[in-house]
């Protein structure tokens, strides 16, 4: 059967050439991200972080914007057990659910508004308006909140802050200060300047997931970029926090206790 | 109370007005007994009562039924429909091919994302022309603040089948009059006489239904979830009985690469 059939549905990328190897169009012969040879000329000598920047951005990034995106990658890598992502993959993992499965809870739980992705997006957003303008983010974070009706509930906190916080925690402050003397960027460095003022007009302290936002905005990302990157980086946390519960057993997880407003049949128990 | 208080007041126990379960003894959804005083309900309508704590009529839940029966497409062309078809080609599991079908379900231009802007703006609109607000300035708004309005046009066809069965439900369950639905269509009039030629799609006129029936968006949003489910057995099972990776294989001639030329490749620099 011949494989050559000029297709009559195709798929419109930027991102990647593939050629066929001449026995199988089905097969690949060379792949090419963004123009470069993948397995010809990158494999070996391109490190994962710097091949993840030219996936999403098109282009190499200099060596100061590799080693910033690997830096945050490192300070995201696990949210730790107490974090709903991972708790969420636990929950999988205690089970033991699919592997795939705990990822999926990770990343539903982890998408959210709350240290998640949706926030990433949203403190993106603040920092493409706002910019490095104090006027500007005081304005914004003393707006209400849009209440605009959409599948997302409507934010309760101002976005990159921690609304269960008392004060900037010290991971944030080693994080944000690591980062902002590595950025050739402006926002980090000015985040970390003007930290006081942003947490007096947001009224809370900064999160990690604010200060992801500023570096994924000095990266050149996107919002919707930075949102996505978001969620993957956190995921190997939540992976290896699934594995282990699996091996721990139920057990040995928390179950809590329930109170129940309305509770027929409670009498005589 | 905020902070770590309020933190601390939640910690270690789950305190619930919805229900819980007492393994071995009983099991408790909003005050009533599942085993015992819910037992004879029918899925989709203790589906309802767990979402809105509400019993609905047999005519209401024969429209609520046809939401999701109208929506179980078995084509494994349609995007969210397709993965769990390709969950069944590469021989993952059904339930997470199935689930993640569900979740892709929740999509800007159909699913979830329609259905909860769709009745927002109905409830909205009929609010305001109680007000004394005119329809037209109602849509004017809507289309200025949103480039388009949910529940109206159809990415992929203009014309949309599930309307005419629908409304022949409406009728014999005697919703085809609601407020909602008449709106609905007045809005539909309104945008074919204009240049925008939107005709109502089902997730408009669901939506109309869903406000109809007395739900809130959130709670028309959460009934809605399983809509799709129906239609991803087959195509999960279909695929699965097929040769693996026979689904939609793509070649390198599918591609249709469109960025940069081939470049060589050169180490970091070091700025």
């Amino acid at each position: 059967m011949t494989t050559n059939t000029k297709p009559k549905e195709m798929i419109h990328t930027q991102i990647w050439l593939e050629e066929p190897e001449p026995d199988n169009a089905f097969a690949t012969k060379a792949a090419y991200c963004h123009g470069y040879d993948v397995y010809g000329e990158m494999l070996g000598q391109i490190g994962w972080v710097e091949m993840l920047y030219l996936l999403f951005r098109g282009e190499m990034p200099t060596k100061r914007q590799a080693e910033l995106l690997e830096t945050l990658a490192v300070a995201l890598i696990n949210p730790g057990p107490r974090d709903p992502s991972v708790h969420a993959a636990m929950c999988g993992g205690v089970g033991g659910s699919t592997s795939a499965s705990c990822l999926m809870a990770a990343l539903a739980v982890g998408a959210g508004q709350l240290s998640g992705g949706r926030e990433i997006l949203l403190a993106m957003q603040n920092w493409n308006s706002c910019g490095t303008d104090i006027d500007a983010w005081q304005r914004r974070l003393g707006l209400p909140a849009d209440t605009t009706v959409s599948i997302w509930p409507a934010m309760e906190h101002p976005p990159g802050f921690d609304p269960h916080g008392i004060s900037t925690t010290t991971p944030v402050t080693q994080t944000l200060a690591c980062l902002a003397h590595m950025s050739t960027a402006a926002f980090l460095p000015w985040l970390s300047m003007n930290l006081h003022h942003l947490e007096t007009a947001a009224n809370h302290p900064l999160s990690l997931s604010g200060v992801a936002a500023a570096a994924f905005t000095d990266l050149g990302f996107t919002p919707e970029q930075g949102e996505m990157l978001y969620l993957l980086l956190r995921l190997p946390g939540t992976a290896v926090h699934a594995l282990e519960q699996k091996v721990y057993g139920h057990k040995k997880f928390p179950f809590f206790r329930l109170e129940l407003d309305d509770n027929p049949g409670e009498e005589g128990k | 109370m905020n902070g770590p208080e309020l933190l601390q007041k939640h910690a270690d126990h789950l305190k619930s007005r919805m229900g819980g379960c007492f393994l071995g003894d009983r099991v408790i959804s909003r005050g009533y007994n599942l085993h015992t005083e819910l037992n004879t309900m029918d899925w989709m309508e203790y589906y309802a009562f767990t979402i809105t704590g509400r019993r609905f009529t047999p005519q209401q839940l024969r429209i609520m039924n046809a939401l999701w029966l109208y929506t179980s497409y078995p084509d494994a062309r349609i995007w969210n429909l397709r993965i769990a078809a390709l969950a069944g080609s590469t021989r993952s599991t059904g339930n997470l091919g199935m689930s993640a079908s569900l979740a892709v379900s929740e999509a800007a231009i159909y699913g979830r994302g329609i259905d909860i802007r769709a009745i927002d703006f109905l409830q909205r609109t009929l609010k305001e022309m109680e007000n004394g607000a005119e329809l037209a300035d109602c849509i004017q708004k809507e289309l200025k603040r949103s480039r388009g309005i949910a529940g109206f046009g159809r990415p992929l066809s203009s014309a949309d089948e599930r309307i005419a069965p629908t409304m022949a439900l409406a009728r014999e369950a005697g919703f085809d009059q609601g407020p909602h639905v008449k709106l609905a269509f007045a809005v539909e009039n309104h945008l074919q006489a204009g240049r925008w030629r939107f005709r109502i799609n089902a997730g408009g006129l669901f939506a109309a239904l869903g406000a109809d029936l007395g739900l809130t968006a959130q709670e028309y949003y959460l009934f809605m979830f399983p809509a799709f489910l129906g239609g991803t057995p087959p195509c999960y099972i279909e695929s699965a009985e097929r040769p693996e990776g026979t689904l939609f294989p793509l070649s390198c001639h599918h591609i249709r690469y469109e960025g940069p030329p081939k470049r060589t490749w050169q180490p970091l620099s070091e700025l």
